[in-house]
């Protein structure tokens, strides 16, 4: 059965608290997964008054803990303007990217959790493999029968435009991972960032493997675990549709049928 | 995680089934048809609501309101055994469970809906 409750040895527990040296303003509390594969030992929940003056992101913080407070506070970061994916975390029960949510947009203590239902590699770092490979196994790239031309394959402005909402996602996995279709069957469905990957090639007006595509996505797993839950569309920092994508991919598979 | 797999190969898994295309379009079919026959069913209750056996007899007797009531019928138990596989496959992962349930579901269905159309037709064909 799908499991609804942690198993023993990763229920959270109770960690340090690290206040705030006296004299601080603009203390805000950040309470923090933590957990390394070292000591065989429980996740806790290390909590942190941190002098925010200088902080007006969530990564802010989390490297002003690193460099000040605890050193071994692990996270992924690259950056720190959106475009590249890695800190892509639980902040305040929704996933989303450190870097670019705001501390004013943070409502009382900020819970930061790795994303959800990934095997944690340590703290907030999320083990992708499987993500990736699924990204890996739509074969993202442009494919074409017939042969190369001597230039580059032109495309009209109003084919561009279907690219649009799509060539911006940044394989940060917030949306697969706030999906509870991709928690219970992440192992077969592909979720809806790499299903939005899928689209963005079958959308793209020089690709001519489209057929081929559409049949390696009909599958009651791959792409039919999608049940419109919409969690994807509405975590998406970067304000994408992964959900409307998936239901063109549906709508195109029904049309071709006649 | 460690068993020496490429991670490609997990992803791939046994390729992709080529169908499921059906059960999604029978699925809203069916849901379509349960909006409207749903409301034909409730209006048809509540207008029986203080009706006697006799009256309600001569009702559903009467051949539009038996042919709705079978297709209403029909795709009710349809619907359902759509709706309950897909859950079975969401969430039960023990296999050899998956598969008792989903032949139980299928048998439930098919057997519901054929008693269900029975009485209808017992009443319709005047016995």
């Amino acid at each position: 059965m799908a499991e609804f409750s942690l198993p023993k040895n990763s229920k959270v527990q109770k960690g340090a608290h690290h206040p705030a040296p006296a004299g601080a303003n603009n203390v805000r509390t950040f309470r923090i997964y933590r957990w390394t594969p070292d000591d065989g030992r429980n996740p806790r929940l290390d909590s942190f008054d941190l002098d925010v003056s200088n902080c007006p992101m969530v990564l802010d913080a989390l490297l002003k803990i690193k460099n000040e407070i605890d050193a071994t506070l692990t996270l992924r970061r690259s950056c720190r303007e959106g475009i590249c994916g890695s800190c892509a975390m639980n902040i305040n029960g929704v996933n989303t990217l450190a870097c670019t949510t705001g501390l004013d947009e943070c409502e009382g203590d900020i819970s930061i959790y790795p994303l959800p239902h990934m095997p944690v590699v340590k703290d907030l770092v999320p083990d992708l493999t499987h993500f990736y490979a699924q990204h890996a196994a739509v074969r993202p790239w442009l494919r074409t029968e017939s042969a190369a031309p001597d230039r580059e394959r032109l495309q009209s402005p109003e084919d561009r435009k279907q690219l649009d909402g799509l060539y911006e996602c940044i394989l940060c996995a917030c949306c697969s991972t706030s999906c509870p279709s991709y928690w219970w069957n992440g192992d077969r469905y592909l979720g809806p960032a790499i299903l939005l990957q899928a689209y963005r090639w079958i959308v793209d007006s020089r690709d001519e493997d489209t057929g081929t595509r559409l049949d390696e996505l009909e599958d009651p797993f791959r792409l039919y675990r999608c049940h419109t839950i919409m969690n994807c569309t509405r975590t998406c920092p970067k304000g994408l549709n992964p959900a409307l994508a998936i239901a063109e991919i549906k709508k195109l598979i029904v049309a071709r049928r006649g | 995680m460690n068993d020496l797999r490429n991670p490609l190969q997990r992803a791939l898994g046994l390729g992709s089934a080529k169908e499921g295309v059906n059960h999604w379009w029978r699925q809203r079919i069916t849901a379509l048809a349960l909006f409207f026959l749903g409301l034909w069913f409730m209006a048809l209750v509540l207008m029986l609501l203080h009706g006697d056996y006799t009256s309600v007899h001569a009702t559903l007797a009467d051949p539009i309101n038996a042919v709705l009531m079978l297709v209403f019928i029909i795709a009710l138990f349809w619907h359902m055994q759509l709706g309950l596989q897909v859950v079975i496959e969401d969430y039960v992962h023990t296999r050899w469970l998956g598969v008792v349930l989903q032949i139980a579901a299928r048998f439930y269905a098919v057997l519901a809906a054929l008693l269900a159309a029975l009485a209808v037709l017992r009443i319709a064909l005047g016995r």
